[in-house]
């Protein structure tokens, strides 16, 4: 790299900032901690980034294991559609039909897409966002920044309440009488806007959407509140381009939220007028329930356009922080810088503008004029390019590596493998014309779940395992976490490797039965194997939630503060550290995030003064 | 209790859980923690390698045994023209992105295996590296390149619309919750317009039939399609967004209300000749569960789905799809009755009743014709309908009028010929009688009007049906000659 510097002649006050830390007087505000004074502030409306971040973490699990469950349901309704369902009873109440001869209990069609949407939304939005955006974002922010606390902490303690009321009008919306939103996580409209068309979008999709409008508060309270910290609260001679990866990654994440949730509230918002104002922006020509509308002029392609301006963007707000934390956690395990460390910003960037430009490949079979695919097809293979070099970058970070396995670099080889399996069947599907056929069948569920749905997870769990410690002052057990990789990789591709060759097929996706269609029909025995791989990878996420627990209160205690020996500021703290996070004075940063290795030293923290003479990268 | 005993399954197996946990924490106390971490390095990192050769194996040999299963191969190639190129496209993709998946899981997994941390061994420190970068980013951006370009040269060719000039048949899909509606456009070649708010249950494509190009087409519960010639589906949505799906023909397009879309297509192979090819596979070669006598390939139909979520019944949208011979196309083609003339023509929403079309005039005239030349008394005269404007009014609708002309005009050249004109009615009409008998009278008039003699029609006073709610009626029977009343 061009800039590598050599260390600048220190003025008066740096040296004087060396020797006794950055002092912002923290402790001089206030006497005592008014923020943590009960249990109430503590744990509930804690304003603290740290507890905040362990909010978001643990409903985010609520819901991983509540969306997670809803696909194991349909999923035994697709692999076993000849097996009663009849045990079920007893949860699902009316929503298992017991046809009156046989007495088979099967899933009813209704309620099938209201957990097929109800698994999209819920992982989608308030696990795979606010589970780990919202977790990871607000515990490194602050703590690698060297800041004491968020820009706003009141603000960011209402993103998490937001977040806490989308999940709980969403969590209500399942016990309707009518059941829950039906039409797909997309919410693609007449479907969603009329109540005659489905009997999940009456109330269902009245609760759906006033459950979304709260999350995208809370997702813009969070966000602004990621970029202010980013921009304004970095320690002393933390400069951006010493910031690590991770920050990049959040900061990118939080700016692509700010601009694409807004739209999509919008969409909503128009959504609710087309439902209850008689307005027509997304209804045109319709006639159902044997009358005719008076909705006259509207586009329902219009609503794809501004879902998707979302939507797409959206992948990348899931993706993204996943591969922040990769890139740190693999660097920080082999023991080495992360490769590339501005091609890596830099593709980040790069991935960040363009996914705002390419929306539209969800679309190129919806009816748009075909012309258009023409820049969008560009577009989305462009990505490909900084895509291909993040990939390369991580696998050039292990190289020469002295890699200490952990389940958290694990995790991270995981994501690569992943987010290189998911990453190559978009290529296949951002390009048009393989899509007149792939769109809307299985190879696309393949391609989703594994390049954002998985490798999310496993960033996600990179995270959780690595930063564990930093949460809650203990490890999580190592070999669960290795039993919970293995099973977790080897599963999950048992799940969705199949799909693909069902897709290949021409098997659609959100189809109750297959036996309608003699095409589609003949994969029995994949679905069932199918159905099998994907209980069993649910049993190994739940040893990672037991190991999560248990740990919280009986882990091994972490004794060293810095136990991974990385060179990062979260772990210059106290192992347990309070509100404000340093104790004393702020730490003050001298290089980059990824000095291992160098000069023979195994890790020389951010905050190790720069040797005369040293050669620096950054 | 068996809420119990599933309680105390999941304590025990989350007691296990923490058991297996604790035992290498415990191990690992014994051993000195770092010892334990190498020993855990070498066998992670010999893992990475049993991963990498299975997952690779796995890979290969799935591709091999499900080698069936996919887009292009086996039972699954393209029926349609355009179809071989998407599959081009797919395969060219697929060679280009299975190499980088080998290479980059060889080196993910191998360097995993390769630099695990041992002892005494140091990383190495290589921040970066500039030309390599270059590298990496101009390698994907050219296959890129490649695949836009070939990408976009076959969208653009598949997507291109008919232009003027082209032999092509058009059609019209409609989705609907949760079915498709099908129709031809008779002989003339063209669609008739549709407007959403004239669907009822007697035109459920709500068509226009002030639209004389909606008085040929035809709805067809399967799509029969002649092979070989181009079709252009015009595709629209009743309620909610469809998608017309032709699996074996590469087709797919979303039908959205209120905005018809299109898709350009060729089949290229009929029914037949595609079930021959699916006979040479064994999963064809099983009876079908729906028909245990036959073979799945005998009874193999091309299939219309829709693949785009509409609702409830969105995986139950089927319509059998036949390709058949120019020939046989002919053939069925000639046995569609036209849905106006057969559900609509003088019912109460057809427009036209003020007059008979060219062509039922002539039919009107060959039959009467006949009727009248056979000669067989009593039989009553093939009139399709008599009816008038308004209920209390005493002008004839158009084409009752164009009837009873044709029916003067028959009477008047053969003298000898003779007719009755009764009518019934029902108890409850007792207070209009005479109001019907006036209409009775103004039917004589156009015929007396016409030339025909008083001789010729004899008129029979109104009887009483002998069911209720009978509607009134005219009826003309022929009477033979000199048999009189």
């Amino acid at each position: 790299m061009a800039n590598v510097l050599t260390a600048a002649p220190h003025s008066e006050e740096d040296v004087l900032i060396e020797q006794m830390g950055y002092d912002d007087h923290f402790h001089e505000h206030h006497d005592g901690d008014k923020f943590q004074s009960s249990f109430i502030t503590t744990y509930i409306f804690s304003q603290d980034h740290k507890m905040i971040a362990k909010q978001f973490l643990i409903t985010g699990m609520f819901w991983g294991v509540i969306g997670g469950l809803m696909s194991l349901v349909f999923r035994l309704q697709l692999g076993f559609p000849e097996e009663s369902l009849s045990w079920l009873k007893p949860v699902l109440g009316k929503w298992i039909e017991i046809n009156a001869e046989t007495g088979m209990g099967a899933l009813s069609p209704d309620f099938y897409y209201a957990l097929v949407t109800m698994h999209g939304t819920i992982l989608v939005f308030f696990v795979l966002t606010a589970g780990l955006s919202g977790t990871f974002s607000n515990l490194l922010i602050p703590l690698q920044l060297g800041a004491r606390d968020m820009a706003s902490p009141l603000l960011n303690m209402m993103s998490y309440w937001f977040f806490f009321l989308a999940g709980l009008i969403m969590f209500i919306s399942l016990f309707l009488n009518t059941g829950p939103f039906s039409g797909g996580w997309t919410a693609y409209p007449p479907l969603s806007a009329l109540p005659q068309a489905s009997t999940g979008s009456g109330a269902g999709m009245t609760l759906w959407l006033i459950s979304l409008v709260f999350f995208v508060v809370s997702v813009l309270l969070g966000g602004i509140n990621y970029i202010t910290t980013v921009l304004n609260l970095r320690t002393k001679g933390m400069n951006m381009w010493r910031m690590p990866l991770t920050i990049w990654a959040f900061f990118v994440t939080a700016i692509l939220g700010l601009l694409s949730f807004p739209v999509l509230a919008s969409a909503f918002f128009l959504v609710m007028c087309d439902r209850g104002l008689g307005t027509s922006f997304f209804l045109n020509e319709i006639f159902i329930g044997g009358k005719a509308l008076d909705h006259v002029g509207g586009s329902p392609v219009l609503y794809q356009h501004l879902f998707w301006f979302l939507g797409h963007p959206e992948v990348y707000i899931i993706i993204l922080p996943a591969m922040g934390i990769v890139s740190e956690v693999l660097a920080v395990h082999s023991r080495k810088p992360v490769f590339g460390y501005k091609a890596m910003v830099f593709s980040i960037l790069a991935i960040g503008f363009l996914s705002f430009i390419v929306w539209a490949h969800h679309m190129f079979m919806s009816g748009v004029n075909p012309f258009l695919a023409n820049f969008f097809v560009v577009f989305t293979l462009i990505i490909a390019v900084p895509s291909a070099v993040k990939v390369f970058n991580w696998i050039a970070t292990l190289f020469g590596g002295n890699i200490r396995f952990t389940a958290a670099v694990l995790f991270g080889i995981g994501f690569v493998s992943m987010f290189i399996s998911g990453g190559l069947t978009g290529i296949f599907l951002g390009n048009s014309a393989i899509d007149i056929q792939m769109h809307d069948t299985y190879f696309v569920v393949a391609h989703f779940h594994i390049v954002m749905g998985v490798a999310a997870f496993f960033g996600m769990y990179a995270g959780v395992y690595h930063w564990f410690p930093k949460m809650y002052g203990r490890f999580m057990n190592e070999t669960l976490g290795k039993l919970h990789f293995w099973g977790t990789i080897i599963g999950a591709y048992l799940i969705f490797w199949p799909m693909h060759y069902i897709g290949m097929a021409g098997v659609p996706r959100r189809y109750y039965r297959f036996d309608t269609f003699q095409t589609f029909s003949q994969f029995d025995d994949m679905n069932k194997f199918i159905t099998i791989a994907a209980i069993i990878t649910f049993g190994f996420q739940l040893i990672m939630i037991i190991n999560f627990f248990y740990s919280i209160w009986y882990g091994k205690k972490v004794t060293d503060k810095n136990p991974w020996g990385a060179t990062t500021l979260e772990w210059t703290t106290e192992v347990d550290p309070g509100h404000g996070n340093w104790a004393g004075k702020l730490p003050v940063v001298h290089r980059w995030a990824y000095d291992y290795g160098k000069d023979g030293v195994e890790f020389i923290p951010q905050t190790t003064p720069v040797k005369e003479g040293e050669k620096m990268e950054h | 209790m068996t809420i119990f005993l599933v309680i105390i399954s999941i304590v025990l197996i989350a007691v296990i859980v923490v058991q297996i946990g604790k035992v290498t924490e415990l191990a690992a106390k014994i051993r000195g923690e770092e010892e334990m971490q190498y020993e855990v390095n070498r066998s992670q990192g010999g893992y990475m390698i049993i991963f990498l050769v299975v997952f690779l194996v796995g890979c290969v040999a799935s591709a091999i045994y499900l080698k069936n299963y996919m887009l292009g191969y086996g039972p699954h190639t393209p029926a349609s023209e355009h179809g071989s190129i998407l599959d081009k496209m797919f395969n060219v993709t697929l060679f280009f992105t299975g190499i980088v998946f080998v290479i980059t899981h060889i080196l993910l997994f191998y360097f995993g295996w390769k630099y695990s941390a041992k002892k005494g061994r140091k990383a190495l420190f290589i921040p970066h590296d500039n030309k390599l970068e270059i590298i990496w980013t101009a390698i994907p951006a050219v296959v890129m390149t490649f695949l836009v370009v070939g990408g976009l040269d076959a969208w653009n060719e598949v997507m291109a619309d008919v232009t003027e000039g082209d032999d092509y048949m058009e059609i019209e899909a409609t989705g609907f919750q949760f079915g498709w509606n099908l129709r031809y456009p008779g002989s003339d070649g063209l669609i008739g317009e549709k407007n959403y708010k004239l669907i009822t249950s007697e035109n459920p494509l709500g068509q226009n039939w002030k639209d004389l190009k909606n008085h040929d087409d035809f709805l067809a519960t399967e799509l029969v399609l002649p092979v070989g010639q181009k079709i252009r589906v015009r595709i629209t949505a009743q309620d909610v967004l469809h998608n017309f799906y032709l699996p074996h023909f590469r087709v797919k397009m979303d039908a959205v209300p209120g905005m018809p879309t299109y898709f350009v297509f060729t089949p290229t192979k009929t029914t037949e000749e595609y079930r021959a090819e699916l006979k040479k596979f064994p999963e064809y070669n099983v009876p079908d569960p729906a028909d245990p006598a036959k073979m799945l390939w005998e009874t193999f139909d091309y299939e219309l789905a829709c693949s785009e979520l509409c609702g409830r019944g969105h995986y139950s949208m089927k319509r059998p799809v036949k390709i058949v011979s120019q020939e046989e196309y002919d053939i069925w083609f000639a046995t569609q009755s036209s849905y106006y003339f057969s559900n609509i023509r003088f019912k109460e929403s057809d427009p036209w009743t003020d007059r008979l079309f060219d062509a039922e005039l002539t039919k009107k005239k060959e039959l009467l014709s006949a009727a009248l030349g056979a000669e067989s008394a009593g039989k009553d005269l093939p009139l399709e309908v008599i009816a008038f404007n308004d209920a209390k009014g005493y002008t004839l609708l158009g084409a009752s009028k164009a009837e009873l002309n044709i029916l003067a005009g028959l009477l008047k050249a053969k003298p000898s010929a003779k007719v009755k004109l009764s009518v019934t009615t029902g108890e409850d009409n007792i207070a209009q009688i005479g109001d019907i008998d006036a209409r009775t009278k103004a039917i004589a008039d156009i015929l007396y009007e016409n030339g025909v003699s008083p001789s010729q029609l004899v008129l029979v006073p109104t009887t009483m049906a002998t069911e209720d709610n009978a509607t009134t009626k005219w009826v003309f029977t022929l009477l033979g000659a000199g048999l009189l009343l």
